[in-house]
């Protein structure tokens, strides 16, 4: 497995998609950090972006790179390579080198700026691994679409689909049912709620983080009381751990019965 | 030695592989013909693992090769379409495969034997057909393992190529490896191959050898026994 993550790294850290991310989130951080000057503000303006930005270049990504390297996929299922290890391998190359992208260029902006003097080293930090977790949820979920789908066309639709349903349509929904249902108790309903989509749960996270959770109007305190806690962050971690394992775990469900 | 035995393939309603039985000797060169559509890379395939059959066992040297990998090892397959990474050149996917195999191989020689020199710091999305097919025999050939599959090793290459494939292919029979050709080309099949199997409608319809076949259906001449056998059953 670590030989294909090898080349997959390799193949990946010669396209220019990945300076391309790299770059935008370079300037992003010296946009913020030289023009805002304040960092908590500009911890919480990456957020924002990262937030929706992260899950839409992870599905997007992970289904191109899956379509785009077919002809490397059928070159080694010849070989003597466990099916597994290929598209895991694959997988790994596109989420680390994702990943590399968005903390160095996020990182190298904010340690110039002095990040390690100043009290927000623990937030963006936070902020940091949450982008990391989405990075590998996302792709996971992309792989996953397009080993189903055959058809590029359909699995792009699909794979930008399940973007818009987890970063806006569910939020409507979530909405919708907050204000539907708003003389019954809603606290354990919203958490549910919020811990089943991995966005909501990482923004929830960092605004936790934050402190800011006033922001989050009458749940708030009850998403300070659960999530605020050592428990609750073990909780959410986990949750998100969960999103990782359990696409991942599929993908190799399903590239073992899959016909090339 | 490969053991096929009771062996089924859907592709949804399609039914491609339909109760193929089969037995290779070790050290025999065996041709896999049939009609377009009729299961012959998806046999191979089936016997390389990328196809996963609904039905039936393959043995290899006794070993059943479901969930097993490392047999492949042991296997030098020619895909019937060369698709490559595109981005990559000549002599990087060269090093790449040698690098998944670890295992000693005559690159170089075969480099030097179909004259691809000029090629090696060439992308191979650039390449033609042809030189992509002998690209594609390179990296098959390499490695001297005792099982080697060609899936139509003979299309897009020009006739001195031909040639240089039918040395090869009897360099590789002396060494007394077992060979599985598929090609449609009837001469070079009777030139290579000892024994033929014909593969119909997803089973086997003949298994024997080229002289067998031309007494079977009355034919002096190979090509029009094939064609003969072809008329009958689409009559």
């Amino acid at each position: 497995m670590l030989k294909i993550l090898k080349y997959s790294f390799y193949d990946l850290s010669r396209s220019r998609w990945s300076y391309i991310y790299f770059l935008f989130y370079l300037l992003l951080g010296v946009t913020l950090l030289f023009l805002n000057n304040d960092l908590s503000g500009a911890v919480i303006t990456l957020m924002n972006v990262i937030i929706i930005l992260i899950p839409l270049i992870g599905t997007i990504f992970g289904v191109m790179y899956y379509y785009n390297s077919k002809e490397f996929t059928e070159l080694l299922l010849a070989q003597p390579v466990k099916r597994s290890s290929i598209f895991i391998g694959q997988y790994l190359g596109v989420a680390i080198s994702l990943s590399a992208s968005l903390v160095l260029g996020l990182g190298i902006p904010f340690a110039a700026y002095g990040l390690f003097e100043s009290g927000v080293i623990w937030n963006f930090t936070v902020l940091l691994i949450t982008g990391v977790f989405l990075t590998f949820i996302f792709t996971a979920l992309a792989f996953n679409i397009a080993l189903s789908n055959e058809n590029k066309i359909k699995g792009f639709g699909y794979a930008v689909l399940l973007w818009l349903f987890l970063a806006v349509i569910y939020d409507g929904l979530f909405l919708l049912a907050l204000v539907y249902f708003q003389e019954y108790p809603l606290d354990k309903f919203s958490l549910l709620a919020t811990i089943f989509n991995p966005i909501d749960l990482s923004r929830i996270l960092i605004l936790l983080e934050l402190d800011i959770s006033a922001l989050l109007s009458y749940t708030g305190a009850v998403f300070k009381k659960f999530l605020g806690t050592s428990l609750g962050a073990l909780i959410s971690f986990g949750m998100l751990s969960l999103w990782v394992i359990l696409p991942v775990w599929r993908i190799s469900a399903k590239a073992k019965k899959k016909d090339f | 030695m490969v053991t096929i035995e009771n062996l089924h393939k859907k592709f949804g309603s399609n039914v491609v592989l339909d109760g193929v039985d089969l037995t290779i000797k070790k050290g025999s060169i065996l041709a896999v013909l049939g009609p377009n559509g009729s299961g012959k890379t998806t046999l191979i395939k089936s016997i390389l693992g990328m196809v996963v059959p609904n039905k039936g066992t393959i043995t290899i040297n006794e070993t059943s090769i479901s969930k097993d990998w490392k047999y492949r090892q042991e296997i030098d397959y020619l895909p019937q379409i060369a698709n490559f990474p595109g981005n990559l050149n000549v002599k990087e996917l060269i090093k790449m495969i040698k690098d998944l195999r670890n295992k000693p191989a005559k690159d170089d020689e075969l480099i030097t034997f179909f004259k691809l020199e000029p090629f090696l710091n060439k992308k191979l999305s650039t390449l033609s057909g042809g030189t992509k097919q002998k690209v594609n025999l390179v990296l098959t050939f390499m490695f001297d393992s005792p099982f080697v599959i060609l899936d139509e090793p003979t299309s897009g290459l020009d006739p001195i190529s031909l040639i240089r494939l039918k040395e090869l292919i009897n360099a590789e029979k002396a060494k007394g490896k077992t060979i599985l050709i598929t090609s449609h080309i009837m001469s070079f099949v009777e030139e290579i191959a000892e024994g033929v199997i014909f593969i119909l409608e997803g089973k086997i319809y003949f298994n024997g050898s080229v002289q067998e076949l031309k007494t079977k259906t009355g034919q002096t001449d190979f090509e029009h026994a094939i064609a003969n056998i072809l008329s009958e059953n689409h009559a």
